[in-house]
């Protein structure tokens, strides 16, 4: 019964409010109309969305607050509302002084190599298993599936080591971008969700087009990629958000300042910075990320549903 | 064949090969310099025998415990309360997740400001109501709690939004039927809501688990193991054997014994998404 449960978060809040008000859900409509219960909800409500304002924009405010705070006021005052003076230099200041424009560079190479990368990868391999079917994609897609059994830090030191003397080439990867790039791109969750779509694209298609002559490159590229759009962008954001979130790995592969994204240069910077000139680094680390949610939220919410259930 | 080349290079290489290697790295003594020669079980010996890795394991297995003990049920709250209360629950839902999009070298470094125990936050705003200050991170007993506290806030919204979209899916005819039986709210939630649940509620149960046995950031950023050692883990020891102490063989062996523990969670996690995943 519980077998067809539908994770696609995306287009669920529609669904359901239509429903809570012609079925009811937990809380039914008989319940709702006796006004004991009503106060009580707002009441619960006024709370909830309280406790979310405290635990969601409460952090993400006082971060932007305290980044044009000046250190000893924030230090003397931490729950002021909003700094007097305002020190907007504080944000070039950790620009030029700090290094975080070039921290912040460093962490876009990182994150958008890993995506594009990653999607080549993903895409070609997913492509090749689900469509052209050769003779041991079925082998391959076992290995791919049996990585999911052994977490990535399990490996953590015997990847390292493969990345200083990469096995048949003698490559040194350490401090160079492929370090993260080509790791992050076996990735099996991306794979696996890639592949499922695929399958989901009717066979007689790719049959029709064969018998036109297309080639599976012609396939890829003319039937396959305009139709993947939605998965393409899922995957795209989880690659994306997770890469710019990524700590452990960059610290052990980069070691040399010059090539460090944000997330490894700011917690060693942490222990010299001035507080306020700090924080306005955390701030144009934080930025973009909150930017890509709030655009692409409905997507990356799907994606949520992905990697949570789906295996 | 042209098109499956470049998954199975990348997996040979960074995944397929290292796991061989771990698993060989761990019956080898090696600084990365000079030849690696066998030593047998010398590293798995090694890592018993040292007392940290007690301390490690404890204090993983409390986070873990901790760390579950209130984000479950909090998660699962949020979730059935933001369902019933909101037709539009577009801001509840961006507000929940807002936690998980900010980095987490970030979110761990704005909550470091925050549990400072002279100038953070917290002990401002408690000692307007005449509590604290509270030492935080600075005292023993405390810190592991703390850092939990942190972790948390890091990682609800994950979960409140997985749990929101399987509470669409409970079927709603059952909540009426049990109306008309004069179940109460509480009663209906929980022989209606959390049994159709219970395939979601498990995956992330297991899910949150995996995560915090290899919880790494908060500590190695926020007290770097202390004080007194009381909130290092075993993700942070293997870290120190390797990276700090040029241990290799010896870190790879606490690899080795941390996958079984995963492995075995992973299975079940896989599992339970076979039986009760979606399609």
């Amino acid at each position: 019964m519980t077998a067809t449960q539908d994770v696609t978060i995306g287009r669920r809040p529609r669904r359901s409010r239509a429903s809570t008000e012609t079925v009811g859900g937990l809380v039914s409509p008989a319940d709702r109309r006796r006004r004991g219960v009503r106060t009580t909800l707002g009441g619960v409500n006024a709370l909830v969305l309280m406790a979310l304002v405290v635990m969601g924009a409460a952090p993400v405010y006082w971060t932007v607050k305290a980044a044009l705070s000046g250190t000893q006021q924030l230090l003397h005052e931490p729950a002021r509302l909003w700094p007097d003076p305002t020190m907007w230099s504080n944000l070039s200041t950790a620009w030029s002084q700090l290094g975080i424009g070039k921290y912040l560079v460093n962490t876009v190479v990182l994150v958008l190599g890993t995506w594009l990368v990653g999607l080549f990868v993903t895409i070609t391999g997913a492509f090749a298993v689900s469509v052209l079917r050769p003779r041991f994609g079925s082998w391959v897609y076992a290995g791919v599936l049996a990585t999911l059994f052994v977490p990535g830090t399990v490996t953590l030191i015997s990847l390292y080591v493969t990345i200083l003397d990469v096995p048949f080439t003698g490559w040194n990867l350490a401090n160079t971008p492929w370090a993260i790039w080509l790791p992050a791109s076996a990735n099996a969750f991306n794979f696996l969700i890639m592949r499922q779509f695929f399958d989901g694209i009717p066979r007689d298609l790719f049959e029709a087009a064969e018998l036109d002559g297309a080639g599976p490159i012609r396939l890829l590229r003319h039937l396959v990629l305009p139709m993947s759009g939605p998965i393409i962008a899922t995957v795209s954001l989880i690659t994306i958000m997770a890469a710019w979130k990524d700590f452990l790995w960059p610290l052990i592969v980069l070691t040399e300042p010059s090539v460090q994204p944000l997330s490894v240069a700011l917690p060693r910077l942490a222990e010299r910075a001035d507080l306020s000139v700090l924080i306005a680094g955390m701030l144009i680390a934080l930025v973009p990320p909150v930017i890509i949610f709030v655009i692409f939220q409905r997507f990356i919410v799907r994606g949520i549903g992905f990697t949570g259930l789906k295996g | 064949m042209a098109f499956l080349a470049p998954t199975v290079l990348v997996f040979a290489a960074f995944s397929w090969w290292p796991i061989v290697g771990a698993v060989r790295l761990s019956f080898q003594k090696t600084n990365l310099v000079t030849p690696a020669h066998w030593v047998g079980t010398d590293n798995f010996r090694r890592v018993l025998d040292d007392p940290l890795f007690g301390t490690a394991v404890r204090n993983t297995a409390v986070f873990t415990a901790l760390d579950l003990l209130i984000w479950f049920p909090v998660a699962v709250l949020l979730a059935v309360v933001i369902s019933e209360l909101t037709r539009a629950g577009a801001l509840y839902r961006t507000l929940v997740y807002l936690p998980v999009v900010i980095p987490p070298v970030v979110g761990v470094l704005l909550w470091k400001t925050f549990y400072d125990s002279d100038y953070g936050l917290f002990n401002d705003i408690l000692g307007l109501v005449g509590l604290g200050p509270y030492p935080w991170l600075q005292d023993s007993t405390w810190a592991l709690p703390s850092l939990v506290l942190q972790h948390v806030w890091a990682s609800l919204g994950g979960a409140v939004l997985i749990f929101i979209a399987a509470l669409a899916n409970v079927q709603r005819e059952l909540y009426e039927a049990a109306e008309i039986d004069g179940a109460k709210v509480r009663h209906r939630f929980w022989h209606i809501t959390l049994p159709q649940m219970r395939g979601v509620l498990l995956v992330m149960f297991l899910l949150q688990a995996i995560g915090l046995f290899q919880i790494f950031t908060e500590p190695f950023v926020m007290t770097n193991g202390g004080p007194a050692d009381s909130t290092i883990t075993i993700l942070q020891l293997i870290y120190r054997y390797g990276f700090e102490y040029g241990q290799y063989g010896t870190a790879a062996a606490a690899s080795v014994m941390l996958a079984v523990v995963l492995c075995l969670l992973s299975a079940v996690y896989l599992w339970a998404t076979r039986k009760w995943g979606s399609r």
